[in-house]
């Protein structure tokens, strides 16, 4: 895989032929010329680097590569994140898994302000996954891998026997490096901060809902799933002062507005005619009942930052490609702290409660 | 969603509230019907905007909500079974039986599926003919159509291991039952804009004679709420009481005919139990005779499941508009949308829920 080729499960080709088989065998997990061919044939193709081309039991990492060791010795910190990928369909309009455990991981890194290094990747593969489908996810992994900078070192295969797996999932985390000065963090909010939104929300869940469901609308809902690094990066050098960084993946904008509340014991409030939504995303919650706050994202952030940093944030994030409809949200407050509240369109207010589990349509 | 817009427009709501300020004189009380339009009154803040002579009571028209705790348990009993897939709309599956919910019997191994129409419980049934696939028929007239289609396509291709366990509800016995309680206080209805796309508006008439309350059929947008709002206030103030269909972008007096003769072949009328409520009669559909093979309560024992709800939920209260749900005491305490002790906890449409969700009390 060149670095920047876009991944294409379709013309992905074997250095040598796998002992024939199509598909995982429980064999694929048990240590010997099997599991050997699944390394040779398909994670070191895709993934392989000189660390990882050793395949020791443990990654060694040098400090001096990435310029590791000057950063911490001028205060720098390690950043250290790890996540677990289940999703069905594995791959999906906008994605894959592949795609999202190199994201989602370099992503939490990110909110810490960290520049990811080096990911593990573990993976746990159901007994009958097509080995072409996991040769497609694995090189989407390595092309996300390749734009997001970031290096995967080590990492681990298990097989379970049919129907108790998901068919795959896989687990990756990830070391970073928070460079000098950088502190965010809860115990900095202060009330009057702006809190800003990356862009549209609710992309992921809708498009993850939309083909679980078979659910068709005027146009294809695709996975915001991007790396985040790039973005604080540039968001962080506008503005060294911003108090945290959110993602809101799971449990939507509307849990982690709530993680901010009950973090920084202030009130959060948001105004409705500011949260952006996608007309076709808009539609697709409103024929569903699902409330887009509540719905995940895999590629957007919420920002806490001074309130006279607004503007230059603003700015700098929508000259990025993964911030162009950076929008600020609402501010907190000092009052109904761990609360988040909504200013209606029409003026009105409402508490933004916290999802509760799963988002359930409702009948009617 | 351009559609949408322009009927959530905040100058025109503002302008439509001042509006409604200017008529009202005396306090009145207005009950939404429909549970989606308790949603959306919560959702967009609009009973804020409102004068303080006009008050929302806020309807039974939750169907989840009103489902009988007898029906849940019915289902719950369906969907341990081995080799039975039971077939729900999504926010069923929080609402609690008498021991347990869906979520738990599905944690514990049963086959509970989430579906986004009735016919794709039938496409199920076909896919699985060793399985008995049991869908949980609930829901006003509005669900109605569909859900009658599916036991009728059942029907047509013979399909023997699907059945429906119905617990149809409708609204005019429901506002007959409000109206004719002697501590009723409603004033005037909004009637369910969706409800009455199905079955027309030719049935209220009589109900705004005999009780001499004003009806007016209304959508779900601020404005279509508002502007119904001010339709009501304005023959209260008048003294009328009149049918009036604020809705006829959506809604025809005759309503969608083809899907009332459906409904009428598959379904018959039924003394329905409500939950909070009780039984009023002649206010749900069962399935009719001819479709008896697809009851899933005669299919599968269930004759001795009967339930008793929580003595603490005023939840009956609550949809007859007698308790606001702070004034529960239960509410926020025992009973939250975690651990809710009646149904109006549960779907977002249910009035307790929408409460707490927007921290109102």
């Amino acid at each position: 895989m060149q670095p920047g080729t876009p991944p294409d499960p379709a013309s992905f080709t074997c250095p040598a032929p796998l002992r024939d088989r199509p598909q995982i065998v429980m064999g694929h997990g048990g240590g010997g010329a099997l599991s050997r061919d699944l390394i040779e044939h398909i994670f070191l193709p895709a993934f392989g680097n000189p660390v990882l081309d050793r395949l020791g039991d443990s990654a060694v990492l040098d400090p001096t590569g990435r310029d590791l060791a000057p950063r911490l010795a001028e205060g720098g910190r390690l950043a250290f994140a790890t996540d677990s990928y289940v999703v069905r369909p594995l791959v999906f309009p906008g994605g894959s898994i592949g795609e999202l455990a190199v994201n989602g991981t370099v992503t939490d890194l990110a909110m810490s302000g960290a520049e990811p290094l080096w990911l593990s990747a573990a993976f746990i593969l159901e007994e009958g996954l097509a080995i072409a489908d996991l040769a497609g996810i694995v090189a989407r992994m390595a092309a996300a891998a390749t734009r997001a900078g970031v290096t995967i070192v080590t990492g681990d295969t298990k097989v379970v026997e049919r129907s108790r797996g998901d068919g795959l999932t896989i687990t990756t985390a990830g070391i970073g490096v928070v460079p000098p000065g950088i502190d965010l963090g809860p115990q900095r909010v202060r009330p009057g901060d702006a809190v800003i939104v990356s862009g549209t929300i609710a992309d992921h869940g809708m498009a993850i809902m939309s083909v679980r469901e078979g659910l068709e609308f005027e146009a294809a809902i695709t996975s915001d799933t991007a790396p985040l690094h790039g973005l604080v990066a540039a968001l962080l050098a506008a503005c060294p002062g911003a108090r945290m960084l959110r993602d809101p993946t799971r449990g939507g904008v509307a849990a982690s507005l709530h993680e901010i509340a009950v973090a920084a014991k202030l009130g959060v409030e948001i105004d409705e005619r500011a949260i952006p939504v996608s007309p076709v995303v808009a539609s697709a919650c409103e024929i569903l009942g699902l409330d887009p706050l509540q719905v995940a994202n895999e590629g957007k952030l919420l920002a806490v930052v001074p309130a006279d940093a607004v503007e230059a944030v603003l700015d700098v994030m929508r000259a990025h490609e993964h911030g162009r409809q950076a929008t600020l949200l609402g501010r907190i407050v000092a009052g109904h702290p761990g609360v988040v509240a909504m200013r209606t369109a029409l003026g009105g207010s409402r508490v933004v409660p916290l999802p509760i589990g799963e988002q359930l349509p409702r009948i009617c | 969603m351009k559609h949408l817009a322009e009927y959530r427009d905040a100058d025109t709501a503002r302008r439509l509230a001042a509006e409604i300020g200017r008529i009202a004189t005396r306090p009145w009380a207005i009950m939404e019907v429909c549970g989606g339009q308790t949603h959306s009154i919560i959702r967009h803040g609009i009973d804020q905007l409102l004068p303080p002579e006009v008050e929302l009571i806020h309807g039974p028209g939750c169907p989840v909500c009103v489902t009988p705790l007898e029906t849940i348990d019915k289902a719950l009993a369906i969907a341990r079974r081995p080799d039975t897939i039971l077939c729900s709309f999504g926010d069923m599956l929080r609402v609690p039986g008498s021991r347990e919910d869906l979520f738990a019997v599905k944690a514990a191994g049963g086959d509970v599926r989430v579906v986004y129409s009735p016919l794709d419980a039938v496409k199920l049934a076909r896919a699985m003919p060793d399985r008995e696939v049991v869908f949980l028929a609930i829901g006003f007239e509005t669900t109605a159509p569909a859900n009658a289609l599916a036991v009728k396509l059942a029907a047509r291709e013979g399909l023997r291991n699907f059945s429906a366990l119905v617990s149809h509800v409708l609204v005019p016995p429901a506002i007959r039952a409000i109206m004719s309680s002697p501590d009723n206080r409603v004033n005037a209805f909004l009637a369910a804009g969706h409800v009455c796309s199905v079955m027309g508006t030719w049935q209220y008439p009589p109900l705004a004679h005999e009780f001499g309350v004003p009806i007016v059929v209304t959508g779900f947008e601020p404005l279509d709420l508002l502007e119904g709002i001010r339709r009501t206030v304005v023959q209260l103030e008048a003294g009328r009481h009149e049918l009036e269909n604020a809705y006829p972008r959506v809604v025809s007096e005759r309503g969608n005919e083809a899907a009332q003769a459906v409904i009428a072949e598959v379904f018959a009328p039924v003394d329905r139990a409500w939950r909070g409520i009780g039984v009023i009669p002649a206010s749900g559909w069962r399935l009719a005779d001819a479709y008896a093979a697809f009851d899933a309560e005669r299919r599968f024992d269930l004759g001795g499941i009967t339930a008793v709800e929580s003595p603490l939920c005023k939840s009956g209260e609550v949809l007859k508009g007698l308790l606001k749900p702070g004034q529960c005491p239960a509410f926020g305490k025992e009973c939250t949308p975690r651990t809710p002790l009646g149904a109006t906890m549960v779907s977002s449409e249910g009035a307790c829920a929408a409460y707490y969700n927007a921290g109102r009390t």
